[in-house]
Formats: C-alpha cells, structure tokens, sequence
C-alpha cells in the first residue's frame, strides 16, 4: 500500500514537473562554472601605454583569448573548433588579432579590445603543407599592410585592413617544402627544401607576387628538423646525422652553405643535439642533453658559443626593447628554483634581469616563455615573463613574484571519477556557530525580511551574496544529503585534479610522476582514472584512494603505469611502472576485506593481470573464477569477441591469467563497421524491475549488466552528413549478451548514418543518429523486456512468497525477450548523450543532452516512452504517458546550464546524490560546469529557500494567538458566571 | 450561639464558618428532635421494598436503549457512503482523511464494545442481539471504507504491488571490456 502511494505520488509529482528551471537569483547557488583555456601555444601581448595591457593566445584546444596582463582574467575568448587548429597569431595595424587556423586555409581577424571578429578569408590551396603566418612590419602594397601567409602550398599576400587577397603565389607545382618565409622592403623570399637536401629559394616581388628568381643548391647530405633563420640571409639547420650545424647563406641572391661540428662547439655532445625554434637575432640556441648552447654568428660567419646553460628548460624569442637593444629571457631550474634571466642579445656581460622564483613544484617544468618589457618610473626595463608550465597551467612572473596563475590543464579533462569527503569529526562546526551567532542571525532576519517582502534592495542584494557565498557548501566534510563530493580528473598533462563540488575550487592537485616525461618514458599518457578504494566500514579510519592508468606512449604496445592516489591528501601512495601493456581495465564488482576493488588489467597479448596484487584478492577471484567474463571491440575489423580467464599464466606470476575465446561477432565488413558502442554503468542502481503499465499490468525490464548497444553505419556512409546518398546509408543497431554473444536484438535504419551517440541505462538504450531522407537527426529509444518472467502475474504467489523473481539468474539461461522501439526527430546534433543517476534509482530518469551549442539539455525520459501513442486513453494518461508528437520538443528551461555555454563540451558525468531525488551533473570540455538536478523534483527534501524563520515565526504567532484567546475565554467565562 | 445547625468558630478573630453537613443520620449527635411527621427510617429504604413494576420498566427502557445504540452507526454508515461519494476515487488529502476515519470509526467502536454497552448492561436485559447488530453495523462500515480504499487503488491486489518492491535479480555472470584504450 505504501509503495502505491509512494508511486502515486511520485507520478502526481512528476506531472508537474514537465519544466523544471531556474529563477534568476538561484543561479549559482547549486552551479559552478569555470572558464579555461588550454595549454598556451602562441602569446603575444600587448600593453600599449593606453588601454589595458593584455596578453593575446592561441591554445591547444584551438582557443583564441585575450587575457588581463593584471588578472589573468579573460577579456575574450573563442573557442573554434575542433579541426580548426590554430596555427598562427599576431597582431596586425595594432588593433586587429590574426589568427591563421585550418592548416592555413583560414584567416581570421578579431579585434583586439572586445574580439568580434571584423574579418575572415578562406585561403584556397590544394596541398598539405606547414602553414605560417608572417606580418611584416613595413611591407606594403598600395598602402596597405600586407599580411604573408603560406599555406595549403600556397604563399598569399592578404591586406590586413579587409582580408582580402591581394596576390598569390601557387608552389603546388614545385614540391617544394617551404619553411621559410623573409622579406626585405620589396622582395620576399621564400626558403624550403625539396626533399631533404635541395634547398630552394624563390625571390618575389612583394607588389605583385611575382617570381623574381629561382635558385637553388644541393646540399652533399640530408637534414634534420626545421630550418631556423638567424638573421635576414642567415639560415641554420642540423644535417641528418645531428652531428653537423649547417649554416645557409643567402647573401645577394647566392645561396652559399657551410657546416660546423657540434663536437667543436661543445665537448660533451653525445646526446641528440635539436634546434630549439626561438627566434634571436644573430642567435640561435641548440639543446644537445639537458644542456642548451647559446650560438652566435660572428660578422665573419663564424659560429661561436657564448653561453652554456645546464638544466636550462625554456629559452623565449627575442624582443626588441629599444631600437638598437635586443634581449631575449631563458629560464633553468636549481636548487627548487627557477631562474629567470632576461640578457642583451648584443651584450652577453651583463645581465639585464636575473631573477630567482619558487613555484609549486607540482606545476612541473617549464615548457614555454613568452617575455615582454615594460619602462619603469627610473627608465629602466622591467620584465614580465609569461610561463607555459609542464601541467599546462600558465604563470605570469614580474619583479620577482607570482602575479597569477590559471591552471589551464583543467581544459583537458582526460578522466572524472569522484569520491566522499572526510566524516566530520565531532566538536568542528558548533564553534564556527557559535562564534558567527551574530551573523547568523542576522542572516536569517534578512532571510525574514526577504520573505515578508519588507527588504529593501539592499537586503535583497545582501541576502543574495550571503547565499552565494554560504559556507555551508563548500565545508570540507561530508554532508548529510551527499551534495558535497570530490571531483578527482585526471587531465592530459598527467595532472590529477581533486575538485570540491560545492565551488569548484582545487583541494589538491599533483602532477603524476609517473605520467611526466623521462628517459624511460618518453610520451606517457594518461588514459583514464577509476575508483580504486571506497571505504564505508572503515570510513573514520581509512581514506578512499583512486587508481590512474596511462601508459607510456601512444601504442598500444607500450609499458602500463599505474597510480594510485589518496583522494584525501593527494599523494601518490603507491605506483607501477612498465610491468605490462594495458588494453582494458575491468573494475570487478568484488571487493576485498579493506574495500579495495579488483581489477583486471587486460595486456595486448590478451593476458589478464588482477590488482590488487595480494593473495587475499586472488582468492576472492579464484572463487569468482567462473564467472568473469571480458568482451573485446575490434572496430577496425567489424568484430566482438567474448573471453573468459582460463587459467594462471605461469610464465609471469600468480597474479597473471590466460584468456580462452568464448564467441566472436563478425560483421560484414562490405555492408557494416562499428561505430559506436555503449555499455551500461558499472554502477548504476536499479531500484525495482517490474514495470507498472496501465490497468496494473506489469512487463517485467530485462535489467542485464552484461548488455552491449552497438551500432553499425554502412561504409559508404561512414563520412560526414552529405558524403552518402539515403540508398547507400544505414544504420544497423544490436544489443548484445556480452557473456553468451547472443545478439537480443538488431534493427536496421535505412537511409541513416552516423554519428551515432548513445546512452544506456536500466533496459534501455537511447541513440541518436542523422536521418539523410529526413534531413533530419533522429534519437530512438529501445527497450528491452524479459518475456520469461512475464508469467509471474498471480498475486497470491507474492503474497505466500512462492516466485522465483529475486533468485540470481544467468544469461546461459537465455530468457526470451520483447523488445519496443520508437523514433523522433530531433533539432539538434549532440556531443554527448549521458542519463541521470540516483542514490536507489527511484526518481525516474532525465536524458541528458550535450548539444553542439556547448550547452546541457535535460530531457524526460517520458519524452523517450516506446508506449506513447498518439491518442492515449485516459489511463493511460494519468500513468503520465504523453501524447506522441513526430519530434522531441526542446524546452528552453530544461538546459541546465540556463545561460551558460561550457566551451568545447567533450562529456558529462552524473553522479547520485545520498539524497534520492538528487543527481549531481559535471559536464567538462574547455570550460567545467557542475550542478545539481531533480529530475522528479526535490519531493524529499524542503527547498533551499524555505523560509525556517517565517515557519518558526508562524508557530510563535500561533502559539501567542492560543494563548491570548485561551485568557479571553477564561476572562469571558468569569463574566458569564458572575451574571 | 449553638442555634439550628450552625457552629460559630468566631471565637479567633472575625473568621467563622457554618458546617452545613448532614449529620442528622446519627442520632447520637442530634441535639434536637426532628420536627414533626418526618419520619427518618422512611429515607433508609431498602431496594428489595422497590416495586416490581418500576424495575421492569427500567429494564424495558435498557434495552430499547440498548437497541437503539447499536443501530446508531447505521446512521454514521450511510453518512459515510455520502462523503464517500461526495469525495471521489482520486487519491487526495480529502478522501484520503474520510477513507481513513471511515476506517478507523468502526475499529475504535468495536474495541470499546463492552464500554459502550456498559449502561445497559443488566441481568434481565439480552444485550447479545443489540451487540451483534453493532458489530454487524460496523464491520458494514468498515467494509464500505476497505472497499473505498480499494476503489482508490490503494490496497494491494494487483501483481504490480508486489513486484515492485522486489529488488532485481542479481546476475550471475560479470563481463567487462570494451574498445581498447587510448
């Protein structure tokens, strides 16, 4: 009976629940929004005497952004995308930013104080080629400013003042490789190989683009990495063997070389000598070990070490600080310090700035330098140097000092978990109470005041900060609801990011050992991070910790290392490193006696390695032995296979199995590839599994941990939207058994395709795809139902206990099952496609959306129902099933980022709440976004705005008011008996 | 001083009372005569000196009482019905309260049975016939309020009831896996 009740209520709840947005003062309140960037690629900056100094960059996440040299705040920010990576940036009439992106082939202009962008070509070219960006200080055509781009094996001469291209020069027919372009007042030179050893340079006239001269010479060998151009005519390069400066000169149009031995430059050059690209006039700088070789070209061409510096980490291109004064900045580490030091390119004596500054050591080394100057009150030079760091966090340095620092690497999220935060200890929180009395009451009178609309727009602005910056949200401890939480990512530097939920700021950070770049490993990657230790009975006692893996290189045949970290403290507790491969890690749903779970480590070579690596786990495993199953995806090959652990490989150790080959999948690969596949969470909890139709009905869910959505595109189709005709696509959806390999279901969509983005949860799978014979994108919803239950209707059977419906059951049974399905139009292509998750899955469910607009859309699984249709009978409609409509209706209250776009949104992760109603949403891409939802509504709890003081005011109005009529009474009785 | 049955305690003070008791049931403390043609003995009457008629009247009367308390919730049973009509097969707070209290009347009536037919209760008087149509009333009454409850949809007759607090079954099997990573 209760549980009827509870349901009916819950449906009355959920009918009104069709919207659920925001007022605009709640904002904030449960939300948090970080903006990033990316790791910088490109700075310059710009602090003319007026305007406000900032600092232009290019990212990684092909991020073009203005920041405030003060702050480090953004001014403006674009984020272009994905394919559109920024390949250049600089100023141009010094007021516009140009941004060459696209592989040269598109050239932007923004303006430079608020960044709309002013102008934009598309430059035209047909090969790949390196693609630069070059704007000549005094080059000029008709008066106007010309900007040289070379890209797509084309040199274009753009104006800066509208974009428009003024000439081109088209070196698709010569398979030139330019790599340099130089100009002097009227004639440009462009400089590249042809192959590796003839070197080509072609003189044109910067009017016209017309060729000039053609010159080339043929060097007696083969060369090593990019040309670097040291002065106007002088261009160094290392031959093949890297053993050998090359110098080129270009004096009077004759091309002239000659080559110079490391080894005579510097003793000790066993390592790999490289180049670095810094540009110095005169200079250049060679890295050979961790050493780095100021070089300087003599008048007379001769190549003369000036300075060696050791455990020299970054060196910055020169900057012109006067009209004869040069200096350039180079920065090495020592003694737990970085030394910045800012010299004269002409005057190597004396110093023009030497500093020496402590930074956190969990940035990393320095990756990048970007320096500017500026004139003190004496005259002097200062220096303010901008940092790229090893954690792609960005540090400003002047006089000395930190004067900000963004940490940009959370624009890279690679892997989310979460964890608990510590129990609150006793005897804590009551003496911050006590010692805010007076503030808290006065809180709650403002609050009063707010309620009873007697507030003057001063309280009301108060009350508004007082519930934004409530202390309650972001306490360190664990809360009674479960809203506050650790957010741990893992980003690609190899930085591992503990995030409070409550107002997303950094409890701790590292930088992983193991994920930075060493001599044995010389490209690690993180790949993702996973709960390792959840303590609840030992919750006083025992911290939780997580588990990073990556691996030593892009390859799947490279080394596996393994991190695990204490989610309280941050500090790597232990760590693995190249004892395996690793393909896959399956957390196992077992855990051992100190709640640490097991993992399988799946090698390429198909071996399983189990973790924790004690004999404790191995028993538990031996136990489970049977039952551990691990399905592989070969997308290139249109195959699933299904394995199971058959025995201990002896060769390695106890901890290490062999795998035999249950089942394999093969898919036509003349009419079908994998694109997609989604499994259900891990963890997701089911709360019941029947489901209620009308008239009390009950179809019993086929709730299977062990189910695979994949989808299927015809490999013609399997380009973008356009690239197929309706009769050459389709789309061919299976869910599948992962233990047996038994395909449940298969559907073809014709004339669909791709891309296709799922979800999946409890038994059923929600995809979205492009209909080509619409034009339209599509989501389906299939459910899947067990008909072998379907028997179990008999009351009485329940009532005595007589059913078999919570027995394990298996997938080697093969229960029969039903599946329905409906289609519908969508608007919108979406990034991402994530549902919401509670503490006992009773609270039914929201689809949540990432649209192409970086934006967040909570859709009702009702909208979803395969049991809609298009005239439901009353019943129907009271059980809340909508009418069926051809396409999903967009509601904009239903974005849960209200007005918020979280820039280049890659995923979403939910995560329950210990309150039931409650979800709490992390949506991350270059920006973060975290919030609550209620898909039902907080039908378990009083809203955040319930007025306590107006309740307890009430109960002493009421109490007063019984009193008083109490004496008025008696006063009136006495009166009556005295008549 | 000492007139009639008054005691002045006036001798302290200005305070005084009047002891307006009866005393006059023992003698003994008498200390004047009854007045004239009042008899004492006629008060000490004796129940087995009550006439017959009186008594079978009393009883008579119990009984009509009797019968007529326990065709009282017939009453309650119909106005029952009406509220019930009136409050519909929608489950809210009105009908929610009615339903219950339409529950909840005939249980509390029939658990203080014997105090309700307490009154009544005599040698002479059959009380059975009048109890069993109470009970009979009431259990009406509390069949018209399961039946209500029913017709909201709120007593577990349906498979559905029970299956949905049944937790999922759990597998036997686990299986991972997956696109290789990275």
């Amino acid at each position: 009976m209760a549980i009827r009740v509870f349901l009916i209520s819950l449906l009355f709840l959920s009918f009104t629940n069709l919207i659920s947005a925001l007022y605009e003062d709640q904002v904030g309140l449960m939300d948090w929004h970080q903006q990033y960037i990316g790791k910088v690629k490109h700075a310059v900056f710009h602090t003319q005497k007026t305007g406000r100094k900032r600092v232009l960059v290019s990212t990684e996440e092909n991020v073009v952004a203005s920041l405030d040299l003060r702050r480090g705040e953004i001014f403006w920010r674009h984020v272009l995308g994905t394919n559109d990576v920024v390949d250049g940036l600089d100023i141009a009439l010094g007021k516009y930013v140009i941004t060459l992106s696209s592989d040269g082939s598109i050239l932007r202009a923004w303006n430079l104080p608020d960044g709309q962008m002013v102008w934009e070509s598309s430059l035209q070219g047909s090969k790949a080629s390196k693609s630069i960006l070059n704007i000549p200080k005094n080059l000029k055509a008709d008066k106007d400013d010309l900007i040289l781009v070379f890209g797509k094996g084309c040199l274009h001469a753009v104006s800066s003042i509208d974009g428009e291209v003024l000439w081109r020069h088209d070196f698709v027919g010569e398979s030139i490789q330019v790599s340099h372009i130089i100009h002097s007042a009227d004639v440009i030179l462009v400089a590249g190989f042809v192959g590796s050893s003839e070197f080509y340079v072609y003189e044109l006239n910067a009017k016209n683009g017309e060729l000039l001269k053609n010159s080339h010479v043929a060097l007696p060998y083969g060369t090593f990495g990019e040309l670097l151009s040291v002065s106007s005519d002088v261009l160094v390069v290392l031959d093949d063997t890297r053993s050998n400066i090359v110098t080129i000169n270009l004096k009077n149009g004759e091309i002239s070389y000659n080559q110079k031995y490391i080894i005579d430059l510097i003793k000790d050059s066993s390592g790999q000598a490289v180049i670095l690209p810094s540009r110095l006039p005169g200079m250049f700088a060679l890295k050979v070990n961790s050493h780095v070789l100021i070089v300087k070209l003599t008048n007379e061409g001769e190549l003369v070490v000036v300075d060696k510096i050791n455990n020299a980490a970054a060196v910055s291109d020169a900057l012109s600080i006067s009209e004869d004064q040069q200096a350039f900045a180079f920065v090495h580490h020592g003694d737990n310090k970085i030394h910045i030091s800012v010299k004269d390119v002409n005057d190597w004596n004396g110093d023009l700035l030497k500093e020496s500054i402590v930074i956190d050591h969990q940035r990393g080394n320095i990756d990048k330098i970007f320096i500017n100057n500026y004139v003190r009150t004496d005259r002097s030079h200062g220096f303010r140097a901008l940092m790229v760091m090893e954690d792609h966090s960005l540090v400003l340095v002047q006089q000395g000092e930190i004067v900000w620092s963004r940490e940009d690497g959370l624009a890279s999220v690679v892997g989310v978990t979460t964890s608990e935060l510590p129990v609150e200890k006793e005897g804590v929180s009551v003496a911050k109470v006590e010692q805010n009395l007076f503030e808290w009451l006065k809180g709650h009178v403002l609050k009063l005041k707010g309620t009873l609309m007697i507030a003057s727009p001063d309280d009301v602005a108060a009350i508004q900060a007082m519930r934004l910056r409530s202390s309650e949200k972001s306490k360190m401890t664990r809360d009674h609801n479960g809203f506050r939480k650790m957010l741990i990512v893992l980003t690609r530097a190899g930085k591992v990011f503990a995030l409070h939920t409550g107002d997303g700021r950094v409890i701790w950070s590292i930088l992983l050992r193991t994920l930075r770049k060493s001599e044995v490993c010389e490209h690690p990657v993180g790949l993702n991070i996973y709960q390792w230790q959840v303590p609840h009975h030992h919750a006083l006692d025992e911290n939780p910790s997580v588990l990073v893996v990556g691996r030593c290189g892009p390859s799947l045949a490279a080394p596996a290392v393994l991190s695990f970290i204490d989610a309280y403290t941050g500090v790597e507790v232990n760590s693995l490193s190249h004892a395996h491969t690793v393909s896959q890690v399956i957390p196992l749903p077992y855990t051992d006696s100190t709640e640490q779970r097991l993992h399988l480590i799946i090698d390429v070579n198909q071996h399983a390695y189990l973790y924790p690596r004690t004999p404790e786990a191995l028993d538990i495993l031996k136990r489970e032995f049977s039952n551990v199953y691990w399905y592989s995806v070969e997308s290139d090959n249109g195959v699933i296979r299904g394995h199971a652990l058959k025995s201990n490989c002896k060769a390695v150790d106890e901890y290490c199995f062999d795998m035999r080959d249950l089942w394999s999948i093969v898919f036509p690969s003349e009419s079908e590839k994998i694109i997609a596949t989604v499994a259900r969470k891990s963890n997701e909890v089911v709360h019941t599994q029947a489901k209620v139709m009308t008239d009390y009905d009950v179809t019993y869910k086929y709730i299977s941990k062990n189910l695979l959505f994949v989808a299927n595109v015809a490999p013609k189709a399997n380009g973008e939207v356009g690239t197929a005709t309706p009769e050459e696509a389709w789309l061919v959806i299976y869910i599948i058994d992962t233990v047996t390999g038994r395909i449940l279901h298969r559907m073809t969509h014709h004339g669909c395709q791709g891309p296709v983005h799922a979800v999946f949860s409890e038994n059923w799978v929600v995809y979205h795809y492009f209909n080509l014979r619409a034009h339209r994108y599509e989501l389906s919803v299939v459910e899947v139902y067990d008909q072998s239950r379907a028997d179990n209707k008999d009351v009485w059977k329940f009532v005595l206990g007589m059913h078999n419906l919570t027995s394990p059951f298996s997938s080697y049974s093969r229960p029969e099952v039903t599946t329905k399905s409906q289609s519908y139009f969508f608007t919108h292509s979406v990034k991402t496609l994530e549902v919401t998750s509670t503490a006992k899955g009773i609270t039914s469910k929201q689809v949540l959306i990432g649209t192409i607009g970086d934006q967040v859309l909570a859709l009702d699984k009702r909208f979803l129902d395969p049991r809609r249709t298009l005239n439901p009978s009353q019943a129907e409609k009271e059980d809340g099933i909508i009418p069926l409509t051809d396409s999903l209706p967009i509601i904009s209250q239903s974005y849960i980022t209200h007005s918020l776009k979280v820039e280049g949104l890659r995923g979403i992760v939910t995560v329950p709440a210990k309150l039931e109603s409650t979800s709490l949403v992390f949506a991350y891409g270059v920006d973060l976004f975290f919030t609550q939802i209620a898909p039902s509504r907080t039908y378990d709890s009083l809203t955040e705005d319930f007025s306590y003081a107006l309740l307890l005011l009430t109960i002493v109005a009421l109490i007063a008011a019984i009193f008083v009529t109490w004496v008025l009474s008696e006063r009136k009785d006495l009166q009556e008996k005295w008549r | 001083m000492e007139k009639g049955k008054g005691v002045m305690v006036g001798s302290v003070g200005r305070r005084w009372g009047i002891d307006l008791s009866d005393n006059s049931t023992s003698p003994s403390s008498r200390d004047f005569l009854d007045p004239p043609g009042f008899s004492r003995a006629s008060l000490d009457h004796d129940d087995s000196s009550l006439t017959r008629p009186t008594k079978d009247a009393e009883s008579t009367w119990k009984s009509q009482k009797a019968w007529e308390v326990a065709q009282a919730p017939f009453k309650n049973l119909l106005m029952m019905g009406f509220m019930m009509w009136m409050a519909g097969s929608t489950v809210h707070l009105f009908s929610i309260g009615i339903t219950f209290s339409a529950l909840w009347q005939p249980i509390s009536a029939l658990q203080s049975l014997g105090k309700i037919f307490e009154p009544y209760k005599d040698t002479k008087v059959e009380l059975l016939g009048p109890k069993l149509l109470f009970i009979a009333l009431n259990l009406g009454g509390l069949a018209l309020g399961v039946w209500k409850l029913n017709a909201m949809g709120l007593l577990p007759t349906h498979t559905s009831d029970w299956v949905s607090s049944l937790p999922p079954a759990l597998e036997v099997e686990y299986s991972g896996g997956g696109i290789n990573l990275g």
